[in-house]
């Protein structure tokens, strides 16, 4: 029997990736454990092991393809002493290209959900159908079934609980055959697994933002003059920054707090903190604190003193994060990534320090894993050192803030009826209003400043 | 020389193997089976259909004595015990035949004898004690990447209750007597044990039952229990649970056994003949599977929901692999298994959803919880009840003695399970077997349109007596 390789989802979350490269060609033996393909995740590119021994007779889905939806045929290995003619030619009759992958049906259908009318049950077909049987796809995971593209197939018994839970049926994925919802889906819904954003079409085109947008590409091109533009095709992150950040602000309700800080004292700590700084063997000190080290740990101790704050939303409850997971964002030449520096809160000011350079320099490397850069409970954006005064930033879900950093520079401000120079740094909180209201961010804020204004504060 | 490779070897024809071995073939594999007896193993050779067809002549025979409550006459009404078990031989030697025509339609190839695995992948069969049917496959090494065991099960022996074939008797033996006996002991009172009750007391022979356990029919819900021993005793079935019976002694033709009542009583019973049905257990002998350190447990064969075992490239399925065991449950795990070969991501069994019938008169059927196993899940529940008095089909039938009841999740309206005693139960389980299959609620169910006059509506009207709106009561 041949094998057939499947495009592998390297994280839970994947449900697509681009096949980077191929590494084995057509006719060339593969061995267990050797890679055979680098695929293009979210943010990272991976490594694709072999898991039988064979020889590679036909590559289904050739390199540089984009959006292999996981589960989809990429390749066909011929076990020993097979046919490698007869292995290719058996290659389609492996699982329908996307099957798994596939979902049932977009988009909620709310009010039919679980109404006991008769017409809900059975939606009359549409008048004069021409054909007794009515189609059975319509192009890739999208279903038809002759009535609303729209209908939403799960069992009765998922739509009555899906519907005690507060759920919209229309976000569950289902796992029933060809994509039904059923019971048991609604219970992991429930703990907030394969669970869709509201609005967001069960079976997107791969790629797509989670919103068709207004207008298609033909339309935005026939704005520009023929040959005035040039057309860059998306890489995976780009796409990744694209999807997760439209979702963000069309699901998150947003709103914003700002202050300003008075970091003189932060400035001369820093410079006497680098100033000690021990020296290793080539006489180089062991650590150069940044003003943005100082952000991070103020913010994981501000999140410790208002813990109310360190959450994430779920439709199950409100997490409750115990740690100071902060992420940083780091810019990339094409893109942008927010690895996360894990306890924060624990950690010292060196540590940091020197923790955000390495994860940082892999960043940019494109090597970081994974569980380096999701998950985490707030992020810090500093634009400061571009001159920015003051902006805001999106949240990065699940978390529930991030805190924009402008630039430190000095300014006048009045104190005790006097006009005074201080360095001062302006910072801005975006918050995420389902779980957090504004009082409580506006403690976290203070909290914050407290922080970032008396440094020696991060030492109790 | 014929080919000694192939892609799956499975190793037993019964209803999980020949159905693995029929599936495997559809999928494109080349596939062999290997049996030392029986295509079809015991459910068509000696178990499940020749069973059903001696109760088809007791049942017949009882009609007839009734002739008269039809307006009819019959006459005297007499049997022929060798035409009856020749009737029942005839039809499990067509369905054998059948098994034999469908491997060669699938081109799956037959092995005759006894197999062992020597390792992963590897299979010796020596010649067995039947004589091979033709273009079989004979003794010799054979190769699969995937080897699947479907060897069933066979009667449990317990110390006292040795079987000797003669006096004491295994259902093998209950299946072909040479004569009625005139007195009969059933140890044990589960499927088996009740449906040859139920035979040999139609047919005049008298049957009394002994069952270990506080209620017959163990593993049916207690109220259709209770109802079902009613009716046994109405026939004249003796019936002791709570008992136990502690010594056989064999005379030259007749038992006398020892039967502790568990009230601290004790009395003695000569029959013609013991029949011990006292369950079944795997057959995990002599199959090499200590040496290949595949894993078991009370008897069976571990596997994961793909029927895995513990040893890359074995795989189990039906009797041999654990309960329930029932041919439908061997039959859905061969295609499972197979197609999760295949790399298809087939879900599952949801062992809750596996029906059970018995064939006695009157039939029991049931799936899902009973209403004490919901009410030990701590499931708040609404049960419904309609009986076949209230039923206008059963009455015409003259099949007025039955009942069918319903458990519901009173939170979700999710049918929990489903129970009957009555005529033709064991036909009607399916509709609530598909129901609780597709999530259906009490809603669903409700506006179900039932046909008139049937059975099958009072399986509407005990769904609606769970909810208060039971119209025909």
């Amino acid at each position: 029997m041949p094998i057939n390789i499947l495009m592998p989802a390297l994280s839970p979350t994947m449900e697509k990736g681009n096949l980077a490269k191929w590494l084995k060609k057509e006719g060339e033996a593969v061995k267990t454990g050797d890679v055979i393909a680098e695929i293009e995740t979210d943010k990272a590119t991976m490594e694709y092991e072999a898991v039988d021994d064979g020889v590679m007779v036909k590559i289904v889905v050739p390199e540089g393809t984009n959006d292999v939806p996981v589960n989809q045929l990429i390749a066909v290995l011929a076990q020993e002493g097979e046919d490698p003619k007869a292995a290719a030619a058996a290659a389609g009759k492996g699982p329908p290209p996307g099957a798994k992958a596939a979902s049932a049906a977009p988009s909620p259908q709310p009010s039919q959900a679980t109404a006991p009318s008769p017409q809900a049950k059975a939606p009359a077909p549409p008048p004069a159908p021409s054909s007794p049987t009515p189609p059975k796809t319509a192009g890739e995971g999208v279903r038809t079934n002759g009535q609303s593209p729209n209908r939403v197939f799960a069992s009765p018994l998922a739509r009555r609980l899906a519907k005690e839970a507060g759920i919209e049926v229309g976000r569950i994925s289902g796992s029933g055959p060809h994509g039904r919802v059923i019971a048991r889906d609604v219970a992991a819904a429930k703990e907030g697994k394969g669970l869709r954003a509201p609005g967001a079409p069960a079976a997107a085109t791969p790629g797509a933002p989670a919103v068709a947008p207004s207008m298609s590409d033909q339309q935005i091109r026939a704005l520009y003059e023929e040959g005035s533009y040039e057309l860059v095709p998306h890489d995976g992150m780009r796409r990744t920054i694209a999807q997760r950040l439209t979702a963000s602000t069309q699901t998150i309700p947003h709103f914003y707090l700002t202050v300003d800080c008075d970091i003189g004292k932060l400035l001369v700590a820093r410079e006497e903190i680098n100033a000690a700084a021990p020296k290793d063997k080539d006489g180089k000190p062991t650590y150069k604190l940044s003003v943005n080290d100082f952000v991070i740990k103020a913010l994981a101790l501000a999140l410790q003193r208002v813990p109310d704050t360190n959450v994430s939303w779920t439709e199950a409850g409100l997490l409750k994060h115990k740690h100071s997971d902060v992420g940083v964002a780091v810019a990339l030449p094409a893109g942008l990534i927010t690895p996360i520096i894990r306890n924060a809160e624990t950690k010292s000011l060196s540590a940091i320090s020197n923790e955000m350079k390495e994860l940082a320099a892999r960043a940019r490397a494109r090597k970081l894993k994974p569980q380096e850069y999701q998950g985490g409970g707030s992020s810090v954006s500093n634009l400061g050192m571009y001159g920015i005064k003051d902006f805001t930033a999106v949240i990065n879900p699940p978390q529930s803030t991030i805190l924009a950093v402008g630039a430190g520079e000095e300014r006048a401000v009045v104190r005790h009826g006097k006009i005074e120079a201080a360095q001062i740094m302006s910072v801005t909180m975006s918050c995420d209003h389902r779980s957090i209201d504004g009082a409580l961010g506006a403690q976290l804020v203070s909290a914050f400043k407290a922080l970032i204004e008396n440094p020696v504060m991060m030492l109790v | 020389m014929a080919d000694s490779s192939f892609d799956i070897i499975i190793i037993g024809s019964g209803p999980g193997g020949y159905v693995a071995a029929i599936r495997a073939a559809q999928l494109g594999f080349k596939t062999a089976i290997v049996e030392r007896d029986y295509l079809g193993g015991i459910c068509l050779n000696w178990g499940c259909i020749p069973t059903k067809a001696l109760l088809r002549s007791a049942e017949i025979f009882h009609y007839l004595q009734h002739a008269k409550d039809y307006g009819l006459s019959a006459g005297e009404v007499t049997y022929d015990p060798t035409a009856v078990v020749k009737r029942s031989r005839a039809v499990s030697k067509r369905l054998n035949d059948g098994v034999g025509f469908l491997m060669k339609k699938n081109k799956v190839a037959v092995i005759w004898g006894e197999a062992t695995i020597d390792a992963p992948g590897k299979v010796t069969v020596k010649a067995g004690k039947s004589e091979a049917p033709n273009g079989a496959l004979g003794a010799g090494s054979y190769q699969a990447k995937h080897i699947i065991i479907a060897t069933g099960a066979r009667p449990r022996v317990l110390p006292g209750l040795e079987p000797d074939k003669k006096l004491i008797w295994t259902y093998f033996e209950a299946m072909v007597p040479d004569r009625m006996p005139k007195s009969l002991l059933v140890v044990g009172s589960g499927a088996i044990g009740i449906e040859f009750a139920s035979f040999y007391r139609t047919l005049g022979a008298d049957v009394t039952v002994v069952e270990v356990l506080p209620q017959i029919l163990p593993v049916e819900d207690a109220e259709i229990a209770a109802f079902a021993r009613k009716s046994f005793e109405k026939q004249g079935i003796k019936i002791s649970t709570g008992a136990k019976v502690t010594k056989l002694e064999k005379k030259s033709d007749a038992v006398t056994a020892t039967i502790d009542d568990g009230k601290g009583g004790t009395q003695t019973l000569t029959v013609d003949r013991v029949i011990a049905a006292v369950g079944v257990v795997g057959n995990i002998e002599n199959l090499g599977l200590e040496k290949l350190g595949v894993k078991t447990e009370r008897g069976a064969i571990v596997i994961d929901g793909a029927c895995k075992t513990n040893v890359p490239g074995i795989y189990a399925i039906g009797d041999v692999a654990g309960p329930p065991l029932l041919a439908h449950k061997a039959e859905h795990e061969g295609v499972i298994c197979v197609e999760a070969i295949k790399g298809l991501h087939p879900h599952p069994m949801d062992r809750l959803l596996i029906p059970g019938c018995t064939y006695c008169t009157p039939q029991i059927a049931s799936v899902g919880l009973t209403e004490q196993a919901a009410k030990d899940k701590k499931l708040d529940v609404r049960v419904g009840h309609f009986p076949f008095v209230g039923n206008g089909k059963a009455i015409a039938l003259g099949e007025d003695q039955g009942m069918v009841k319903v458990i519901f999740e009173k939170k979700t309206g999710q049918l929990l399970g489903a129970h009957m005693v009555g005529a033709e139960v064991t036909e009607l389980i399916q509709g609530y077997v598909i129901a609780m299959n597709l999530e259906t609620t009490e809603e669903e169910l409700m506006h179900t349109v039932f046909p008139h006059p049937t059975l099958s509506e009072m399986m509407k009207e005990a769904v609606l007596d769970a909810y208060g709106r039971v119209l025909n009561m």
